[in-house]
C-alpha cells in the first residue's frame, strides 16, 4: 500500500490519464459506460454522498442513470444544503482583452477572425469593474484571451491592487501562465484561476486549437498543478461541453480533480459547466457532440455526488429558464448580467467572446435566486487575506 | 440552569449560533431569538465588518448578542491574526473564534497553525475562543497559553454526524480548566443533550438549524436540548450498567437488625 502512494506521488496527471486511456483511444470508455447497468447505478446512489470513486462516477454518467435523474437530482441538492448552505454566491466577469494568438476553432476571438478587437488599459478595466461594483459585486472574475503582449502579469497585478477597495474576491480566467506568474499573482490578491481543458482527447484537441500556444496539449494539461503550487486557493476545471464524448470527458476532468485534490490539498477544486454555443463565425451545426439539457443535467449530479464540496459555476452561456432550475440541483456559483466582451459593461455594443443567453440584470438575477429559497451571497472571502 | 461564564462573562444561554448557510438574514435573526443564545458568530469573509449596514450585521442585535467574529477561511496563523486584528479594529469586539482550517473539503482545523495563532492572539489582548480537532494535548497547550474556552469537534463539520469523538471529548472535559464548547458536527437535538449530558459547558450549532425545514422550530428544538442536557448533567446522571440492579436489593435483609 505504502509503495503504491509513492508511486502516486511520482505520477503528473499526464501520465494518469495516458494510463487510463483517457486521451487517446478512449473507446474502452465508451464500452463501459454503456455497459453500465441500473444495479450499478443503484450501487452509486447507495454510497456515501459526495465521495468520489471512478467507477462510482461512471455509473452516475452512463446512460443506464438517466432513468434516475430525478433521486439524482434530489440527493444533489439535498448534499449541495448541506455543505454550502441555502446560498448562491455572485460573480461578474471582465474582459480585458479580445485580442488572441491562439486558433481555437470554436471561439469567437479566434487570432483568424476579423472583427473590431479591443484591449483595456489598465484605467479602462478599473472603470469596468466599477460599474460591476454598483451593482453590488464583490467578486470579480478578470477574463482575457491570449494577448500576453498586452496583459502581463504585472498589468495585472496593477489591476489587482487597483481593485482592493472594492472587491474582497478576484480569479481569473486567462492564457495558461508559469508557476512562477501564478506566484506573482497571488502575491497580488488573485487567488482563483478557472482554466479550462477544453477537452481531455488528444485527438479533438489538436482538431479544435489549430494554432498557438494553447494547441499544446501536453504544456495545457499541467497548468493545474502550477496554480497548486502557487498556493491558488480555487482551482477552477471545465471542459468545453460539445467537443468529444461529455461522459469521457467528464471522468477524465474527475480523475483531474482528484489528482489536484490529494496533492495541492489546500486548494478548492471547482467545476464550470460551459456548453458550447453560437459565437462569432462559430456555426453550432459542426459539433457533433453538442450536449442536451438532460445530459447537462445529468453531468452537474454526477460531479456533485462524487465531490460534495467543489463549487459548481454556472455562466450566462445558459438560459434564465434553465438557470432558475440548475440553481436548485446543486449550482453554489453563478454570474449575471455578464459583458463578454472588453468595454461591455461601458459599451454594450460590443462584440463578445459568446452569446449571453441569460441578459437578465443582476437585480433579477438576485430576485430568481430568492424566489429558490436561496440567500444571494455577494461577498464570500476579505480583502484582508489578500 | 447554572449560568455559563467565559473569560469573566457570564450568559445565560449555554447554546452559541452560527450564522451561516441560512436562506436570508430575516430567518437567521427569527432563528437566533428563538433559541435564546447570547453568543453569535459570524464569518468575517461573509460580512463587511466595517459596515453596520451589512444585510447580516444589522439583523444582530449587539444590545442582546454578543457578536463573536471568526476567522472561518484563514489558512495559517498570519491570516487567523490578520482576520481578527480587522474585526477589532472595526467593530471594537475583542473576542474571536478563531478558526485555521487549511482543508477545503471537510475543514479540519490546523493544530500548528492554531496553538501559533492562540499564542499570538492571547498576547495581543484577545479574548481567543479556538476551534480543535477533539485532541486532549492541544486543549491543554491552548489552556496554557490562555485561551478562553476550548471548541472540540464533536464530527466533522456541518457532517450532522453527532459525537464520533466522544471519547476524546470526555477527555477534555474531564481534564480541562477552561469551558469546553463542543463544536461541529452537532446535527440533532439529541447530539447536543449528549454533549451536555457528558459535561460539556456548551455548543455551537449552525448547519442543523440554518438547513432545517424550518430552522425557527428547529431553533428552538435546540434550546430545549441544551436544557434539557445541562439540567440532567447538573442531577448527577448514573453511569450505564451492564447488569440489573434492583432499586430495593434482594439482600438488604442481610444487613438489618
Amino acid at each position: 500500500m505504502n509503495q503504491q502512494v509513492t508511486i502516486d506521488n511520482q505520477q503528473t496527471i499526464g501520465s494518469i490519464l495516458a494510463s487510463q486511456r483517457f486521451d487517446v483511444d478512449r473507446s474502452i470508455w465508451s464500452e463501459r459506460l454503456h455497459e453500465a447497468t441500473s444495479h450499478d447505478v443503484e450501487v452509486a446512489l447507495a454510497s456515501r454522498p459526495g465521495s468520489y470513486s471512478q467507477a462510482k462516477l461512471l455509473a452516475l454518467l452512463s446512460p443506464a442513470a438517466e432513468e434516475y435523474l430525478e433521486q439524482m437530482a434530489v440527493l444533489s441538492r439535498e448534499l449541495t444544503i448541506q455543505r454550502f448552505g441555502r446560498a448562491m454566491r455572485l460573480y461578474a466577469p471582465v474582459y480585458l482583452s479580445s485580442y488572441c494568438v491562439n486558433r481555437c476553432q470554436y471561439c469567437g476571438f479566434n487570432h483568424d477572425n476579423t472583427f473590431a478587437r479591443v484591449r483595456l488599459s489598465v484605467e479602462e478595466a478599473v472603470a469596468e469593474a466599477e460599474c460591476l461594483a454598483a451593482e453590488g459585486y464583490r467578486d470579480i472574475l478578470l477574463v482575457s484571451s491570449e494577448d500576453r503582449a498586452f496583459i502581463t502579469v504585472d498589468y495585472l497585478a496593477e489591476l489587482a491592487s487597483r481593485l482592493k477597495d472594492k472587491f474582497s474576491y478576484i480569479s481569473i480566467e486567462i492564457f495558461q501562465l508559469s508557476a512562477a506568474e501564478y506566484k506573482q499573482l497571488f502575491d497580488a490578491g488573485i487567488h482563483g484561476v478557472a482554466l479550462y481543458q477544453e477537452t481531455y482527447d488528444r485527438e479533438v484537441y489538436a482538431r479544435y486549437h489549430l494554432g498557438g500556444p494553447k494547441a499544446n496539449y501536453d504544456r495545457r494539461i499541467g497548468a493545474f498543478d502550477d496554480m497548486g503550487r502557487a498556493g491558488m486557493r480555487d482551482l477552477g476545471l471545465g471542459v468545453l461541453l460539445g467537443l468529444a464524448d461529455w461522459r469521457i470527458d467528464a471522468l477524465a476532468m474527475a480523475e483531474h480533480a482528484s489528482h489536484l485534490m490529494r496533492r495541492y490539498w489546500q486548494s478548492r477544486v471547482s467545476f464550470s459547466f460551459p456548453r458550447l454555443r453560437p459565437a462569432c463565425g462559430v456555426p453550432a451545426s459542426e459539433f457533433p457532440h453538442l450536449l442536451s439539457d438532460t445530459n447537462l443535467v445529468q453531468m452537474m449530479l454526477a460531479l456533485r455526488l462524487c465531490f460534495a464540496d467543489s463549487g459548481l459555476v454556472l455562466s450566462t452561456r445558459e438560459p434564465a429558464r434553465l438557470r432558475d432550475q440548475f440553481m436548485k440541483l446543486g449550482i453554489t456559483r453563478i454570474s449575471a448580467g455578464s459583458r463578454t466582451s472588453p468595454g461591455g459593461y461601458t459599451d454594450p455594443e460590443k462584440i463578445g467572446q459568446f452569446d449571453v443567453n441569460d441578459s437578465r440584470t443582476p437585480g433579477e438575477v438576485v430576485a430568481a435566486i430568492k424566489k429558490c429559497g436561496l440567500d444571494p451571497v455577494w461577498k464570500d472571502w476579505d480583502n484582508v487575506l489578500w | 440552569m447554572d449560568k455559563l461564564t467565559i473569560a469573566g462573562r457570564t450568559f445565560d444561554s449555554r447554546l452559541l449560533i452560527g450564522t451561516g448557510k441560512f436562506s436570508s438574514p430575516r430567518v437567521m435573526a427569527e432563528a437566533l431569538a428563538a433559541s435564546g443564545s447570547q453568543i453569535v458568530t459570524v464569518a468575517l469573509r461573509r460580512v463587511d465588518i466595517d459596515n453596520p449596514a451589512d444585510d447580516t450585521l444589522r439583523e444582530i442585535d449587539r444590545d442582546r448578542y454578543l457578536l463573536l467574529p471568526n476567522t472561518s477561511g484563514a489558512r495559517d496563523a498570519d491570516e487567523a491574526v490578520r482576520l481578527a486584528r480587522l474585526a477589532r479594529a472595526a467593530t471594537g469586539i475583542d473576542w474571536v473564534k478563531l478558526e485555521v482550517t487549511p482543508d477545503p473539503y471537510y475543514l479540519l482545523p490546523c493544530p500548528v497553525e492554531t496553538l501559533k495563532a492562540a499564542e499570538i492572539l492571547v498576547k495581543e489582548g484577545f479574548v481567543v475562543l479556538p476551534y480543535i480537532n477533539a485532541d486532549p494535548i492541544l486543549a491543554k497547550r491552548l489552556q496554557d497559553v490562555g485561551t478562553a474556552t476550548v471548541m472540540p469537534l464533536g464530527s466533522p463539520i456541518g457532517s450532522n454526524q453527532g459525537l464520533k469523538t466522544r471519547v476524546a471529548l470526555e477527555i477534555i472535559i474531564e481534564q480541562s480548566v477552561v469551558p469546553v464548547v463542543v463544536d461541529a458536527g452537532l446535527g440533532l437535538p439529541s447530539h447536543v443533550a449528549e454533549a451536555m449530558e457528558i459535561g460539556a459547558d456548551a455548543v455551537l450549532v449552525n448547519t442543523a438549524i440554518a438547513t432545517a425545514n424550518d430552522p425557527i422550530g428547529m431553533a428552538s428544538a435546540f434550546k430545549l436540548a441544551v436544557e434539557a442536557g445541562r439540567k440532567a448533567y447538573e442531577a448527577g446522571p448514573r453511569a450505564p450498567q451492564h447488569k440489573a440492579e434492583a432499586s430495593s436489593p434482594l439482600t438488604g435483609f442481610l444487613r438489618e437488625s
